[in-house]
């Protein structure tokens, strides 16, 4: 039964990934802030209006005429 | 601050958007003709009898048509939108956003064709031929190579959880696929498993079961984190919880792909191994579930009036039911009654219609009045959708959990002589088919809710104005924020694309070498059975038709060490006869007896004619019909190539007998033949051997007379028994 060891090695291969990933985020301080990140993604981004409005719908009536 | 102006490419969402919502309609009504099929399975087997709509080639069609058309095109769909929002910048190339969306509609188109056509590789979620493979292996690395580069050029620095999970999922998915996709070709449409018997099993689950969990759970467990707090309009519960749950997660779900095999060949400790970490499983998954249900605190008023939040409530339910269930289902002593049966076809789909289902249609609710800046056509229409979806997960699962169980007990039940109170097989059947009448009904009015989802969204749409491109004023928080070690790595890497491609390169190669290298010098060391010898040629060829209808899909090939079983099938399955089977075809699902031992049970005429028409031969059958075998010619041109694959893959067939291989099947096949005209003469009697001896059925009915015969013709010695068991 080696392709149990092959398999061991695929999945401590993936798991050393995730483990090297793991270390970085903690290193990198993605994890300082464990409260706002829930908040942050809650608000919208400020859209601009285009003066030249690039959408579907006028593209719709055109081809209609 | 400076605010800079970005435009978020909303086109690709609305392609993707547009693609789930037709394939997963195309899914499901494919679903549904398979489960039309066992419920009538006198007018679809006998009176439509086409080959291309017969249930062992629809059901693969049916999965693949789900997971990877439907659920796949929901996530390109959930990640392209909430990346960039995420990140705050539009995706880094728009060139690979097209490329990923039409080859992965080419690819399922493929599918669509070759999967009806009986061009499969037999092994569940994983069916599609090698070209098709490497296809999607492209595709994948198309989509996280943009992914990871929109990362790299993102304006934020915190990664928002959801997007931990879509990493993963990338990682985790491709290695996978890769992995289980290694196949020796023998022609265009047609390959061998690199591994066999048990090993080809082991790896086969462990893909299989990483498929469900890093495609169908954590890509749509970073869609939750990210589209539940914007429908709630809340924070999620716990971010820390969050972030605890994805690791875990993660760390867990790889080891458990041993749970499918439990009682079969595979040795014991790893069997307990993929226990273990299933039950370890549970407590990640309702942490996640918890944190998903806990963000609705103090906002269940809002759940009232939003169908989308109620869309996610029962997505969330239905997962904890389902992680639940899952662990459950991997004790032995419950797998025991479970396995092979119906229960498992409802545990997947609480899953599928309820986890799956449920999030995409809440998405998509959400998604099409943002796109289209307009108010959703009609609130009460998607409320009505999810009332009736409910309801069908209900009509769809209740009795098939009813009738696994009952099946499951069945099978196991004795007399108190000692004998098995079942002893026919088909009459444990039978009594499944008003349930399966029911799991009808519950899907065919969860599909109406699909139909009424996509009339809402299109006269959403049409009522809406579209922007191809979104454009808002974020603020780049990166800069100050960043380390300054951090920040030169990335700076190289960013804005140089080819260096980029060559790291990826390097990354992609490590791994690859990583699996390589141990596969090639793993000679299988499992101790043969002396008496277990290579198929026949004509056996072979037989195998290959097995292959082609699907009938793995209803018969299983592994006598479990159960009493219950060794009684109706004999001998249990030993790792040993498995050594030469490229792929394996164990089965994970019994709608018909177990096959492993059928081999001299039955005479070649009882089969012929058991093929033909299985209804006169056993009344009350759902077995559907293959008059096609007996009217269609073998295609022997590839008998020689597949020798000679099967020899490069260490198979015992003695130097130059491929060129021996044609004489020698047409000699086995014409004693076939031969002993069934002989049978059916009295009957007909102008029917002659020659005409049938060079038919696909004779191929057929040789490798079912094979099956399991090898270690009844001597039986084997204790020492033969005891080295194939380790």
């Amino acid at each position: 039964m080696e392709i149990m060891y092959v398999m061991l090695l695929v999945s401590l291969f993936l798991a050393v990934i995730f483990f090297i990933s793991f270390i970085w985020a903690n290193k990198s301080g993605q994890y300082d802030d464990d409260v706002t990140p829930g908040m942050r993604i809650l608000y919208d981004d400020e859209e601009v209006v285009e003066e030249k409005p690039n959408n579907e719908k006028t593209k719709k009536e055109e081809w209609k005429k | 601050m400076e605010k800079i102006e970005v435009r978020y490419d909303n086109k690709i969402v609305k392609y993707f958007a547009y693609a789930t919502i037709i394939w997963g309609i195309t899914g499901m009504l494919v679903g549904l003709t398979a489960a039309l099929q066992l419920a009538f399975p006198n007018f679809f087997n006998d009176y439509l009898g086409y080959k291309y709509l017969s249930f062992g080639r629809i059901r693969p069609l049916h999965t693949n048509a789900v997971i990877f058309a439907f659920v796949g095109n929901a996530i390109f769909t959930g990640v392209y939108y909430s990346l960039q929002r995420l990140l705050k910048t539009r995706m880094w190339s728009d060139k690979l956003s097209y490329i990923n969306f039409w080859g992965w509609q080419l690819i399922i188109l493929s599918a669509v064709i070759t999967l009806p056509m009986g061009f499969t590789s037999s092994k569940e979620y994983a069916e599609l031929e090698w070209p098709i493979d490497i296809a999607i292996a492209l595709m994948w690395v198309t989509f996280g190579w943009n992914m990871f580069a929109t990362i790299l050029v993102r304006r934020v620095k915190h990664l928002y959880v959801a997007i931990w999970f879509y990493l993963g999922t990338f990682v985790t998915v491709a290695v996978l696929h890769i992995f289980n996709s290694f196949e020796i070709p023998i022609h265009f449409m047609k390959s061998y498993s690199w591994y066999s018997g048990v090993q080809d099993a082991l790896v086969q689950w462990w893909y299989g079961h990483n498929a469900v969990a890093f495609f169908l759970t954590t890509p749509f467990l970073g869609l939750m984190y990210y589209f539940v707090p914007k429908a709630a309009n809340r924070p999620i519960y716990s971010y820390k919880l969050s972030i605890i749950h994805f690791w875990a997660l993660i760390f867990l779900y790889i080891w458990a792909g041993p749970h499918h095999l439990l009682y079969s060949s595979l040795p014991d400790w790893a069997q307990s191994l993929g226990v273990v970490f299933s039950i370890m499983l549970i407590a990640p998954s309702w942490g996640g579930m918890l944190n998903g249900l806990l963000t609705l605190r103090g906002a269940w008023d809002k759940v009232r009036d939003s169908a989308i939040l109620k869309f996610y409530v029962v997505a969330l339910t239905a997962y904890g039911m389902a992680t639940f269930e899952g662990p459950l289902l991997s004790l032995k002593n419950v797998n025991s009654i479970t396995h092979f049966t119906d229960w498992i076809v409802a545990h997947v789909h609480v899953g599928g219609l309820g986890w799956n289902g449920m999030l995409v249609f809440g998405m998509m609710y959400y998604l099409f009045p943002k796109l289209f800046k307009v108010k959703l056509y009609s609130e009460s229409l998607a409320n009505t959708h999810f009332w009736i979806a409910t309801l069908g997960i209900l009509l769809w699962t209740i009795p098939m959990y009813w009738a696994g169980f009952s099946q499951g007990l069945m099978w196991q039940e004795f007399n108190p002589d000692g004998t098995l109170a079942y002893p026919d097989f088909l009459s444990t059947v039978t009594v499944l088919k008003p349930f399966y009448i029911m799991r009808t009904f519950g899907g065919l009015i969860y599909i109406i809710g699909v139909f009424l989802m996509a009339y809402n969204l299109f006269k959403t749409g049409r009522s809406g104005v579209f922007s191809n491109d979104e454009v808002v004023q974020v603020t780049n928080t990166l800069e100050k924020n960043v380390k300054v070690k951090g920040e030169y790595w990335h700076k190289v890497i960013e804005r140089k694309p080819v260096r980029l491609m060559v790291f990826s390169l390097i990354v992609i190669a490590i791994g690859g070498i990583v699996e390589i290298i141990p596969t090639m010098a793993v000679k299988s060391n499992i101790k043969k059975i002396a008496q277990v010898l290579p198929y026949t040629p004509l056996e072979l060829e037989g195998r290959d038709i097995y292959i082609r209808e699907g009938c793995v899909g209803c018969h299983s090939q592994m006598v479990r060490p159960l009493r219950f079983e060794t009684e109706r099938y004999g001998e249990y399955s030993k790792a040993g006869e498995f050594v030469y089977d490229h792929p394996f075809l164990w089965g994970s699902k019994r709608t018909g007896p177990d096959l492993a031992r059928e081999g001299g049970l039955r005479s070649n005429s009882w089969h012929y004619s058991h093929m033909i028409m299985p209804k006169e031969i056993s009344p009350g059958s759902i077995m559907p019909a293959y008059p096609w075998l007996a009217e269609d010619d073998l295609n022997t041109e590839y008998i020689e190539k597949k020798i000679t694959v099967l020899q490069g893959l260490g198979v015992p067939y003695p130097e130059g007998f491929e060129k021996e291989a044609l004489a020698d099947l047409q000699t086995q096949a014409n004693g076939i033949a031969e002993s069934i005209i002989k049978d059916l003469s009295k009957k007909e009697s102008n029917a002659q051997a020659s005409d049938i001896a060079g038919k696909e059925i004779i191929a057929i009915i040789a490798y079912l007379q094979r099956l399991g015969t090898d270690i009844k013709a001597v039986p084997a010695t204790e020492a033969d028994v005891e080295t194939s068991m380790k």
